[in-house]
């Protein structure tokens, strides 16, 4: 897994709540091979309409965010189902970062599977930084997983709350399977005890 | 005397195989379903020479891709999703997994064929690659959905890294009025604590009502957790689990069903546990619900009526709900009951039970509908079960499609049923966001009364009153 340290790009506002995963990635594009086309499915019915032409009104359609690679959303970014190829579309498109105020848990979940890093802010924060990109379109947001805070616009630093254990995973890049496999000792154990006195599954 | 303890607490406790130094504890996963999508996990799996670790505890069965005319390869849209079929077939086999494949009338929705046939029981850790698992938690399984990666983690080692959720028990009072079902419960739920009030917690169902709810009815509940939110959702088991589960194909028997239910009956909550967070709805409150937005939590009884954005005060939100009106082409005020409806769809992991077809059947025997509607059992014994008591004739007879072969179907709209562009839809699955259905779909979520009560007559009508104009 690609390790996440430090991340600077063109923050883009979604201002909305409840950005599910079929508007991340619709369903149709699910049983697609991971190729070099999965980058194109990302925000798509958001961006392009039945008749193949660009939406204006969509953020990412705008000449300012078009190269926006973070993206500041509100509440529930990521609610709906557990398809990670949400994750892997912002991921293959570049987006490394979402900042909102809260995730649907597998979203977050996933993220953390791919080099993907979601931070939770307060809605003040995160109101904060919905009024400076709207000021200054195409501004940079920097998100720090090392320090454990994101840069505003404006140069202020917000700091962020993160699970230890998946931060060390994301600084480091490591494979879950690999990090659980060291467990192996203690899997066996378990399985052998579990299995005394639950012996009928 | 030990600590009281929530029922998701013993689930968790007697599954942490270590917790590490940041707290997130490795649970030991007692049941795994896999389906068509599970082909990046295996990938995953196999790119890395690794093999799954307990196919004994793993099972693969197709649903979200598979035809519902029939199971023939020419039912299929096309080769790509005949290939999925294949390639899960295909995984399985190469691991020695246990598959049902299209052939097996024990295949069905996973939600739907999981709990038929035994395999999901009390006390167990659940988990598949599909946000909708919470559905099994309706007997008393801690059970949640996953992504590509930690599927391909517990096929690898049966076991994933979690942090502890927070607990959450919805308490659900006395008796609820005529016409209300287990889906009106559950949209009642969405509505009052919202699509992310659960966000991070683990709920457990409760009260007097839940507690005289079948367990087909708990499951519908159990499902939409997901719309709240929640990690899970779970209902204690009780003796109409223990009834439900008695001589299911996978259910344990004789010595080891004695030995089963006695650890069973010692998982629900203890009296002194407390949760995180506690709310309490009184059932006789609730009214049939129709969704009029583009998310669960959009929700109103049938008598009401589409909201105004004038009433907003908030821009932001007001603008939100300009733009659901416009996706959903609606009237601010418009009587939810004078909403005209084009198509109808009875079926997902929510509601294609036998229960929910017999009542959507005893509404329309007799009647014709106006409108199209199609109606998609869960499982195969339950189309065969069906059929032996005559709800496909009377469903004929209605005018109403009932499709021979089990599957998700018009709920994600992935194996060729879908919802037209602009197209609105009275459907009893269990989401209506933008396009779910299908590009442009106008999805609004019932049960399977309201959405047989649509059939006959072209628009929202509150069940309560049909045929008594």
């Amino acid at each position: 897994m690609q390790p996440f340290t430090k991340f600077t790009a063109i923050a883009a506002p979604m201002d909305r709540d409840n950005i599910d995963t079929d508007q991340i990635i619709p369903a149709r594009y699910l049983m697609m091979p991971r190729d070099k086309r999965y980058k194109s499915y990302v925000f798509r019915d958001l961006r392009i309409d039945s008749d193949d032409q660009e939406i204006d009104s969509f953020v990412l359609n705008q000449p300012a965010f078009r190269d926006a690679r973070i993206v500041v959303a509100r509440h529930n970014f990521g609610c709906g189902s557990s398809r990670e190829g949400a994750v892997f579309t912002l991921s293959d498109a570049g987006f490394r970062s979402i900042i909102a105020t809260s995730f649907g848990d597998i979203f977050y979940n996933n993220s953390f599977n791919n080099g993907v890093l979601p931070v939770v802010l307060p809605a003040d924060i995160i109101d904060g930084l919905h009024g400076q990109l709207a000021a200054n379109p195409g501004t940079e947001i920097t998100v720090d997983l090392e320090a454990q805070n994101i840069i505003a616009p404006d140069g202020t630093a917000h700091p962020f709350d993160i699970d230890p254990h998946r931060r060390h995973r994301l600084l480091n890049g490591l494979d879950a399977v690999g990090y659980t496999l060291q467990f192996q000792a203690d899997i066996e154990a378990f399985e052998a005890e579990y299995q005394n006195h639950v012996n009928w599954h | 005397m030990d600590r009281p303890r929530t029922m998701f607490e013993k689930i968790w406790d007697s599954h942490v195989i270590t917790t590490n130094e940041a707290g997130q504890s490795l649970l030991f996963i007692d049941r795994h379903y896999c389906h068509e999508l599970s082909f990046h996990a295996f990938n995953m799996l196999h790119g890395n020479d690794r093999s799954v670790r307990r196919p004994d505890r793993t099972f693969a069965i197709p649903d979200h891709y598979t035809p519902t005319t029939g199971l023939a390869d020419s039912d299929f849209t096309d080769q790509d999703r005949r290939d999925l079929v294949s390639n899960l077939a295909n995984n399985a086999a190469r691991n020695g997994v246990t598959m049902f494949g299209l052939e097996d009338d024990r295949r069905g929705i996973i939600h739907v064929m999981g709990p038929e046939q035994g395999l999901t029981q009390p006390g167990m850790v659940v988990v598949c690659g599909d946000s909708h698992t919470a559905t099994h938690g309706a007997l008393g399984a801690f059970a949640f959905g996953i992504g590509a990666s930690d599927v391909s983690h517990v096929l690898a080692t049966q076991t994933l890294w979690q942090p502890r959720p927070k607990s959450m028990r919805v308490s659900v009072s006395g008796t609820r009025p005529n016409g209300v079902t287990a889906k009106d419960i559950i949209l009642g739920i969405i509505g009052h604590i919202g699509a992310a009030g659960g966000t991070g917690h683990a709920i457990e169902y409760a009260g007097s009502c839940i507690r005289a709810l079948s367990v087909d009815e708990r499951l519908t509940v159990c499902n939409m957790s997901i719309e709240a939110g929640a990690r899970t959702g779970m209902v204690a088991p009780d003796e109409a689990t223990y009834a439900y589960l008695k001589d299911r194909p996978f259910a344990p028997v004789g010595a080891d069903w004695d030995k089963a239910k006695s650890y069973w009956e010692n998982l629900p909550s203890d009296d002194e546990a407390s949760f995180d967070k506690d709310v309490t709805i009184d059932a006789a409150g609730l009214a049939p619900m129709v969704t009029w937005g583009t998310s669960p939590e959009d929700v109103l009884p049938i008598t009401g009526s589409v909201p105004d954005p004038a009433d907003e005060v908030n821009p932001a939100r007001r603008e939100a709900l300009d733009r659901k009106l416009s996706y959903m082409g609606l009237q601010p005020l418009t009587p939810l009951s004078e909403i005209a409806v084009d198509r109808v769809f009875i079926g997902s992991c929510t509601n294609s039970r036998i229960d929910d077809i017999r009542t959507a059947a005893d509404i329309v025997k007799g009647k014709k509908a106006k409108i199209p509607a199609m109606v998609v059992p869960g499982s195969g014994l339950i189309r065969i079960q069906a059929e032996a008591e005559g709800l496909d004739r009377i469903f004929a007879d209605a005018g109403i499609d009932w499709r021979p072969a089990a599957g998700c179907s018009m709920c994600i709209g992935v194996n060729g049923d879908f919802v037209a562009p602009g197209e609105r839809c009275a459907s009893t699955s269990n989401r209506n966001f933008e396009g779910r259905q299908g590009r442009g779909a106008r999805t609004h979520l019932v049960s399977p009364a309201m959405a047989a009560a649509a059939a006959l007559t072209g628009h929202f009508t509150d069940v309560r009153k049909l045929g008594r104009s």
